[in-house]
């Protein structure tokens, strides 16, 4: 059992390592295999729009969709343990429609207010959608947080993020009404989900948060395991419950926040691959489950990244898309083959 | 084996408390719990067994009174501390997916093992010993959502016994289960409290299982609060035919069982002893015939152990004798 744990895991990170090695040969400008090795080594005189292309774009959009990919992941599984539901992710406390609702409030408002649309910024205003996004995401996880104390269900809980979210969607759909076209498209585009939008310093500073959070959220592996049990079962082990409840969902929420705020609102990723490596690993032990979600999250956000930059879309496919429509059929397949084999059995 | 009161109370209101009233589910509570024992705790719906259990184990806070469990303050223990003294088997269900029997265990070594719940090799030792307690080796492997409830009522006691607390609550561990299990589980438990010393505290539906298995009987009620005593002493003293005194159940006083009152309407003399005799007379009694031995009717039955083989007989009055083969057809003869 161990064996094949360890022989699985593995194959995952092999598999993180050629995914990122596609990353940056496979493109719309296609630069030879050596080339490439050339420029990530420092030697030879390669072309600068190569160099650039390596450096500025391929690099930066492999290693956000590796760190994002891994976050949400991590972030759906422990949404999924805390709320004891299937069907939970990063989005369904209503923590990406925040941020959605803090970007929507910049892009749309700034419009219409300012009178300058927000798309014609550049870098600035790139920094204030981040801004904006971290913002309204955290403080609809504030809100969820001071509620989880009050209530005692999670089911309930489940409801009221669910309510908050479409409060959220609605603020955006009356800011989406008074705005202008222009607006409306930036903001539906950022909507879409990016992993290219980060670039140079920001990239940096994204990797290192991420980096930090990743870290810090395998610090709540036994209290995740205790509360498989529910929560009588978990109190009588000796965890206190309402603190559980707090750190996991602050840690769920934080690392939902950071990446949305940087990459736009990435859908399914955090929702299906925690099912994934559940069916995979057969297990609910968070000890084997978190370093899976994390690889697992990782891969599939590249491979999804790659999709969407093959040659032929020309970078035009948004990550939402692929990620849903590739994503979707080979989780529901995997779950599907384990469904028969168990009905075998 | 020494018996010692694990568990002291005094005085104990339990209830729950809102921001606007206080509601009261049962107070004047007075009562110990030894180790060694098997506690049952008996009462209808909704007459606050939970509450209780659910008090005991300080999962919720208790209204007035003291709870002393172990020489201290239930109040007084940290989560860590309670989480080493009590441990408990609850009503809801775990519906947990891909997690095997052996793991499930492994949980209830936690409050033992360090940051990251790495159970080291006395703790493996512990669970494997847990398992073989409960019979469940040849489970071990499976994932616990495959296994049927008596299956998983019996894994989270080997839960509760890799916790290596020296008290176990149990919330109605044998409901849903078929009769047989829920025999197996309080044999189990009756014989983990002589063997290991544990203080096992029960509540449940099953009175005939608890009567006949429990060391200790609760009855708890609105208008008496809680009686406690041994089964015996409780049926003596009239406790358990007040308790129970509903239309349709009546205590029998000779078996120190619970049966089901049935309306009769004549009495008929009968003659046997042994099993063939208590059978017959269960089933006149259901058909509302009331079978004794020292009544006259001009009808009597023989339940035949004089040297006539295996027949019933029924002897009329003008001494003719009907002999039948069965209790069905004994049944159709008297034509009830």
């Amino acid at each position: 059992m161990r064996h094949s744990t360890t022989f699985l895991m593995s194959l995952i990170v092999a598999s993180i390592l050629v995914l990122m090695f596609l990353n940056l040969v496979l493109g719309s400008v296609s630069i030879p295999l050596k080339s490439v090795w050339n420029i990530l080594c420092g030697l030879g005189n390669e072309p600068v729009t190569w160099q650039n292309i390596v450096w500025k774009s391929r690099l930066p959009q492999a290693l956000t969709a590796l760190v994002a990919g891994a976050g949400l992941a991590i972030s759906g599984l422990q949404m999924q343990t805390v709320f004891r539901n299937p069907l939970a992710g990063p989005s369904v406390l209503g923590i990406s429609s925040g941020a959605s609702m803090g970007v929507a409030f910049v892009v749309l408002l700034s419009g219409s207010l300012g009178g300058v649309a927000l798309s014609k910024l550049g870098f600035m205003g790139e920094i204030a959608l981040s801004v904006a996004a971290v913002i309204g995401a955290l403080s609809v996880m504030a809100l969820i947080v001071y509620v989880s104390q009050k209530v005692k269900g999670n089911v309930t809980l489940l409801i009221i993020g669910v309510m908050i979210g479409y409060v959220a969607n609605a603020v955006i759909g009356v800011l989406k009404f008074f705005s202008v076209e222009e607006d409306i498209r930036a903001y539906v585009v950022w909507g879409l989900g990016s992993f290219s939008r980060v670039s140079g310093n920001q990239m940096m500073l994204f990797v290192a948060i991420m980096a930090v959070l990743i870290l810090l959220s395998f610090l709540l592996i036994k209290t995740l395991n205790l509360m498989l049990l529910g929560d009588g079962y978990a109190r009588n082990l000796g965890l206190n419950i309402k603190r559980a409840r707090l750190l996991v969902i602050t840690s769920a929420g934080i690392l939902t926040a950071i990446v949305t705020a940087y990459c736009g609102p990435v859908i399914f990723l955090g929702l299906a691959v925690p099912h994934l490596c559940r069916a995979i690993f057969q297990t609910s032990d968070h000890r084997v489950l978190m370093p899976a979600v994390l690889f697992a999250g990782a891969a599939l956000a590249l491979a999804c990244n790659l999709i969407a930059r093959m040659p032929g879309f020309e970078g035009a496919l948004p990550v939402n898309s692929v990620t849903a429509l590739v994503g979707a059929p080979v989780v529901a397949s995997v779950l599907f083959r384990k469904r028969k084999n168990e009905l075998n059995e | 084996m020494m018996k010692q009161d694990t568990i002291h109370i005094n005085d104990l209101s339990i209830g729950y408390r809102t921001k606007h009233e206080i509601k009261r589910v049962a107070s004047h509570i007075q009562a110990r719990i030894c180790s060694g024992e098997l506690t049952c705790l008996l009462g209808e719906n909704g007459v606050g067994k939970s509450t209780l259990l659910r008090t005991l184990s300080a999962f919720q806070p208790k209204l007035e009174g003291e709870i002393t469990v172990l020489g201290r303050e239930v109040g007084s223990y940290s989560d860590k501390e309670l989480s080493t003294t009590i441990g408990v088997v609850l009503t809801e269900k775990c519906d947990i997916r891909n997690m095997s029997v052996r793991e499930l265990v492994e949980m209830g070594r936690s409050p033992y093992t360090g940051f990251w719940g790495r159970l080291g090799k006395a703790d493996k030792r512990i669970v494997e010993e847990s398992i073989t307690l409960v019979r469940i080796g040849n489970l071990a492997s499976r994932m616990v959502h495959t296994l049927s409830d008596g299956e998983r009522q019996k894994v989270m006691i080997a839960k509760a016994l890799a916790q290596e607390t020296p008290v176990i609550f149990l919330d109605e561990p044998t409901a849903f289960l078929d009769f047989p299990s829920k025999v197996e589980i309080m044999q189990l438990l009756h014989h983990l409290t002589r063997s290991m010393n544990k203080t096992i505290f029960l509540s449940t539906h099953d009175l005939e299982l608890a009567l006949q298995i429990a060391d200790k009987v609760w009855l708890m009620d609105r208008t008496n609060g809680i009686t406690t005593g041994t089964p015996e002493d409780l049926a003596l003293s009239g406790h358990l035919s007040g308790f129970f005194a509903r239309k349709g159940i009546v205590f029998d006083t000779e078996t120190g069982l619970f049966r089901i009152d049935n309306q009769y309407s004549r009495e008929i003399r009968l003659v046997g002893h042994g099993q063939r005799y208590a059978m017959v007379r269960k089933a006149l009694q259901r058909n509302g015939i009331r079978a004794v031995r020292n009544v006259e009717s001009l009808v009597w039955i023989d339940t035949g152990d004089r040297g006539t083989g295996s027949a019933f007989l029924i002897c009329y009055p003008d001494g003719h004798i009907q002999a039948t083969d069965t209790i069905e057809s004994l049944l159709q003869q008297l034509s009830v």
